[in-house]
């Protein structure tokens, strides 16, 4: 949670608390466990999916529409998976605040309880990508960083920058920086392919390749400067304009020093 | 706003203004101050040597220190550059202020002459270079003119044709590619092949082509980097209705599979940036838009060409395979490409 | 005298029986340099020359050149068994396993950055002073070759490690070389020893960058100087100041002091900045392969605006007679920028054939005096901004949330209005500017002090200027517009009269000016 709190004083925050406290009064029931996939009981499965079937129809339906089928303005969600739901709604990007960009990642809206009964329900419509488990995530065990890194170059630089500090994409599209993104929501945007980005599908980047790829990520996020300050590890353009500004500003600096008479 | 002549009085000249001695030149105590000023930068000077030597000696290769808005810093690369930049930048500010505080700086005045020689230098070289020409009689020995003028010619294609061997002919490589009817598409890295089913709805893969088993390339079925510059492939998995193509292109595509060469039919760079909900692609390196749905048309950018695309199918196992070569080059244009 | 004086006047003796050197060193020693702060911006650049020769011969030292495959196998972890060339492995190796390696990688590298830099700042005022007119012209040539060259050897340097960045501007060097008609395929075959990415580049371009090209820029620097030396330095008029002579300290102690100190300054700057702030984090970009790719894949930021003008260009290709000419990079990479830099450097004859001016110069235009000169450098630098600019559009996108789509447009349009607006708007600066000057010399600067008159009336005092800076603002020279005659002398009609008609216009352009304050005008005043 404290990473999230950095977002509390984001300009969404005062809207979304609004609507957080809105849906606590709306809603009666509590899930006990965010682990709802491991062992539930088929009660206890289908009381979350009820739950998740109330909150959707509350907070998703005005435009995903009420069986979530989709609309002119949001996609379908039958099949996208509870993998797809964790991301979108664990990250904080949905319910999205602006229609206008793309989504972007702040502080999640519902309780990890509720993601998880959203994530439910939209399971329970058609079978799509599962959320990983812990087990399935131990990328420090099963992942090797060199491969990791071929792997990203071939697959994520381009979009993501070569050390995943995010880039542009068209008509004000980027990808995001993957710095601190938590590696379940990279497994799961890497499996479902969230807003602008691709799938990349088990077949073609195998679940341990995919460890691979987030052991990489982490190590370049855990990775010291090694050559003094990064400014934001962007490549050349940054580099020119520090040349430029400290190095030419010292040196004229000095130069008008230089040049001026001692009094 | 008008155009002004220079006959007029201008204002004169008063001279320099007079000289003004530094406190330096007069105080017994600024000179002492300044001396001192100076000693201390040049010692500040040493500290930045000795900081140097102790960082190359003492600090070991995995020790980091946290800085404040640096971050995680490698101690040794840090000291070491602190330590070689004060002792430069203190020598240097000891020499200067040396200079400007206690050195006679009084200022000198030279005066400038024409550079143009006096005209009986010039007359001279005249006549020295007319004398000289004369006396080769270029003028009336008109075969050894013409002659000199061949053997000039012919002198100045050996040093360019000793150059020939710098690297092999173009011949037919920059139309082919490795891709042949029947050749699997294999994944980038892992190299394996792909079945249909592998790539869902929104999904790309970069794919390369298989390597023959039996070692088409000699004893070691490696590929070269030459290769990998024309040979990815990206695989694309749209619904098929999303498809806007000619009835040609469409059967190249294979159950909504749709294959483009990675290599930027501009400046062939990899083109990579594959936007799900747009299914546009973009080159990172100068922005040219490819929409996959009308066949990788330019929709924005420098890119002249849509990238090439490849005729898929499937084999007898049900994996994927090129049913024919490119049709066309990859890559960027080149005076010998035919692109009609 | 004392022994170390015995000892010097023994060995100046010792060399002067044998060259007769004490004559023309003498009289080299007596050499006065005039003292302005950027007269200094040269030396900034042949300061970081000298820091690049040493910085890159200890980078030779361990350098490998090749592209042979290696398996790596060195410290950094996450590139362990990854397959790399000979050349990105060592460079890897400098970076990590040699102590103070990475330093000197970024000092030489930063020094490339300031290098460029300082060439450009240099430029930029010998333009906007006018220090290139007669009889310097040669040395401005000699500076544009020089500037030329710095831009290979950048790219050529940048290159060399290998590494996915600098794989990515090689690709795009062969594509622009593979452009050109007729021999292109053939001369990047031969470059290249091969289909991209060859064999043979990084070795070839090696030689090249520690050989070739800084031996041309040995030579071309000791030219530069010699002349700077042989002509005497420029000086901005003032008082005693004339065309005639030159104003400043000796050689000897002052100049050699300042500037060799400076030297030492220039070099700890820059490793300063080696310290401090990281530059080309070749492990992070991984080993080149053609296949991959990074998002925000830029040059340096010299070659910078040549990629913001490709990607500006439009998509423009013509295809006949079975072959093929790639406007969209032959325009932008190759024609484009001959054109600058041929204008540039036939721009001191330019200048001279338009104004008529074939006297010898030696004192420096204040960038004012000369409206057009003016008006034209800002028009130059808001083009090569703007092509920039564009070359890092989606580094900016992300930075300040834009579209690239948009910052390109943006660039497509500004790029053809920008830079003539720009010379309009210098150009009324500047006037207004000089307006400004005749008020000062005229009226005083203002006090602030009011005072009120027996009338009641408020009027603010002026205090006089001192008569050295009256001096300063009023002894440039104003142009006059040329007069050609239809008839010339003989009684010959003039042939060309088209060329003779726009000579005039450019010249009558170039003169426009606000009159500058004559000795009577100041008499009159003073007797109110």
């Amino acid at each position: 949670m404290k990473r999230l709190s950095r977002y509390r004083r984001h300009k969404g925050a005062a809207p979304l608390l609004l609507i957080i406290a809105l849906l606590g009064i709306g809603t009666t029931f509590n899930i006990a466990s965010a682990t709802i996939k491991l062992a539930p009981n088929t009660f206890a499965r289908s009381a979350a999916i009820e739950e998740g079937k109330q909150i959707f129809l509350k907070g998703c339906s005005s435009c995903h529409g009420l069986n979530a089928e989709g609309s002119a303005i949001a996609p379908s969600l039958i099949g996208v998976g509870a993998a797809s739901v964790d991301f979108q709604v664990g990250t904080g990007r949905m319910p999205m605040a602006d229609m206008s960009t793309q989504a972007v990642r702040k502080a999640p809206v519902y309780t990890p309880e509720q993601t998880a009964a959203l994530a439910a329900y939209v399971e329970s419509l058609a079978p799509g990508p599962m959320i990983p488990t812990e087990g399935q995530l131990n990328y420090e065990r099963d992942g090797s960083t060199a491969e990791g890194g071929e792997l990203f170059r071939n697959n994520c630089a381009m979009c993501h920058n070569f050390a995943g500090q995010g880039g542009a994409l068209t008509q004000g599209k980027y990808a995001p920086t993957l710095m601190g993104v938590e590696p379940k929501y990279i497994y799961e945007a890497l499996i479902t392919g969230p807003q602008a980005m691709p799938v990349f599908s088990d077949k073609t980047i195998t679940p341990a390749e995919k460890l691979s790829l987030i052991k990489w990520i982490k190590a370049a996020e855990a990775e010291p400067n090694l050559g003094g300050a990064t400014m934001g590890r962007i490549g050349p353009v940054t580099e020119g304009l520090l040349a430029w500004i400290l190095g030419m500003g010292l040196l004229i600096a000095v130069a008008v020093w230089l040049t001026t008479k001692a009094r | 706003m008008r155009t002004v002549s220079n006959e007029i009085e201008s204002i004169k000249d008063p001279g320099p203004a007079p000289h003004v001695l530094r406190a330096a030149d007069v105080n017994p105590r600024s000179e002492k101050r300044a001396e001192q000023q100076v000693a201390i930068l040049f010692a500040l000077s040493g500290v930045g040597s000795l900081l140097l030597i102790y960082s190359y000696v003492f600090i070991a290769n995995d020790v980091f220190i946290f800085i404040p808005v640096m971050g995680n810093q490698h101690a040794q690369q840090l000291g070491l550059g602190i330590g070689m930049a004060m002792s430069l930048f203190f020598l240097g500010m000891a020499a200067i202020h040396w200079a400007k505080t206690l050195m006679s700086e009084t200022e000198v005045v030279n005066h400038r002459h024409e550079f143009r020689s006096s005209d009986e230098d010039r007359e001279d070289f005249i006549k020295t270079v007319k004398e000289g020409v004369a006396g080769v009689q270029l003028g009336r020995r008109k075969l050894i003119k013409r002659s000199m003028a061949a053997s000039i010619g012919l002198f100045a294609l050996p040093p360019v044709l000793l150059l020939r061997d710098l690297g092999p002919l173009p011949k037919k490589q920059l139309e082919t590619t490795n891709w042949k009817s029947g050749t699997r598409l294999v994944t980038d890295p892992g190299d394996r092949p792909i079945l249909a089913s592998d790539l869902e709805v929104g999904s790309v893969v970069q794919v390369l082509p298989a390597i023959a088993e039996s070692g088409e390339k000699g004893e070691h079925p490696e590929r070269l980097l030459s290769d990998i510059a024309k040979d990815p492939v990206l695989l694309i998995r749209l619904r098929p209705e999303d498809f806007n193509l000619t009835p040609e292109k469409l059967a190249m595509t294979h159950e909504g599979i749709i294959a483009f060469s990675k290599i930027c039919s501009h400046m062939g760079c990899a083109v990579a940036l594959y936007e799900q909900t747009t299914k546009h692609l973009l080159c990172p390196c100068h922005q040219s838009t490819f929409d996959v749905t009308r066949g990788a048309k330019v929709i924005f950018g420098p890119a002249a060409r849509p990238l090439p695309q490849l005729d898929i199918t499937i084999d007898a196992e049900g994996y994927l395979i090129a049913r024919a070569p490119f049709s066309e080059s990859v890559g960027p244009s080149y005076w010998e490409r035919n692109s009609q | 005298m004392t022994t170390a004086e015995k000892r010097v006047g023994a060995i100046a003796n010792f060399v002067d029986e044998r060259t007769g050197a004490a004559g023309w060193v003498k009289k080299s020693l007596n050499k006065v340099f005039p003292d302005h702060w950027s007269f200094m911006l040269g030396e900034v650049c042949m300061y970081s020359f000298i820091i690049l020769l040493l910085s890159g011969t200890f980078l030779t030292l361990w350098f490998d050149p090749s592209q042979r495959e290696v398996i790596y196998d060195g410290v950094y972890e996450p590139l362990q068994g990854l397959k790399m060339s000979a050349a990105y492995a060592s460079t890897l190796d400098i970076s990590f396993e040699i102590r103070g390696g990475l330093l000197m990688r970024q000092i030489h590298h930063w020094s490339a950055n300031i290098f460029m830099a300082a060439i450009v700042a240099h430029l930029l005022r010998v333009f906007f002073t006018g220090a290139f007119r007669k009889p310097r012209e040669f040395n401005w040539i000699l500076g544009i070759i020089l500037v030329t060259l710095g831009l290979v050897e950048g790219l050529f340097g940048y290159s060399l490690p290998d590494d996915l960045l600098s794989g990515t501007g090689l690709r795009i060097t062969s594509a622009i070389i593979q452009a050109i008609p007729l021999v292109g395929t053939y001369i990047t075959f031969f470059l290249f020893g091969g289909a991209f990415p060859g064999v043979g580049f990084i070795p070839r371009i090696f030689t090249l960058h520690v050989l070739l090209i800084p031996g041309i820029f040995l030579a071309v620097i000791t030219i530069h100087v010699m002349l700077v030396w042989y002509q005497k330095h420029t000086q901005f008029a003032g008082p005693g100041k004339t065309e005639k002579n030159v104003v400043g300290h000796p050689i000897l102690p002052v100049y050699m002091a300042k500037a060799g100190g400076f030297f030492f300054i220039v070099f700890g700057v820059t490793a300063f900045l080696s310290a401090v702030a990281s530059i080309n984090p070749i492990w992070l970009y991984g080993p080149y392969t053609p296949g991959q790719i990074s998002a925000g894949s830029q040059p340096d930021w010299y070659m910078g605006w040549l990629d913001g003008l490709v990607r500006m260009a439009p998509p423009w290709e013509t295809h006949a007679f079975g072959h093929t000419v790639s406007w969209n990079i032959l325009i932008p990479a190759l024609i484009v920028p001959g054109i600058l830099f041929t204008g540039m450097a036939l721009y001191p004859f330019i200048e001279s054939w338009i104004t008529g001016d074939k006297r010898e110069h030696h004192l420096l235009d204040r960038p004012r005096n000369v409206p057009n000169r003016t008006a034209l450098g800002v028009m130059s630098i808001t083009f090569v901004m703007i092509s920039l600019i564009n070359g890092g559009n989606d580094i900016l996108a992300t930075a300040f949330d834009l579209s690239i789509n948009q910052i390109m447009w943006f660039s497509r349009i500004s790029i053809f209005v920008l830079p003539p607006l720009a010379f309009v708007i210098t150009k009324r600066l500047c006037l207004s500017l000089q307006r400004a000057d005749r008020e000062l010399v005229l009226h005083g600067k203002e006090t602030g002090r009011l005072v009120r008159m027996p009338s009641g009336e408020f009027v603010e005092v002026h205090e006089p200027i001192s008569e050295q800076k009256r001096f300063i603002l009023t002894s440039h020279e104003q142009p006059t517009p040329l007069v050609l005659e239809d008839i010339d002398s003989r009684g010959v009609r003039r042939a060309g009269t088209l060329k003779n008609k726009l000579r005039v216009r450019l010249s009558k352009a170039h003169a426009v000016a606000i009159p500058k304050v004559t000795a009577q005008e100041l008499k009159e005043i003073e007797h109110h």
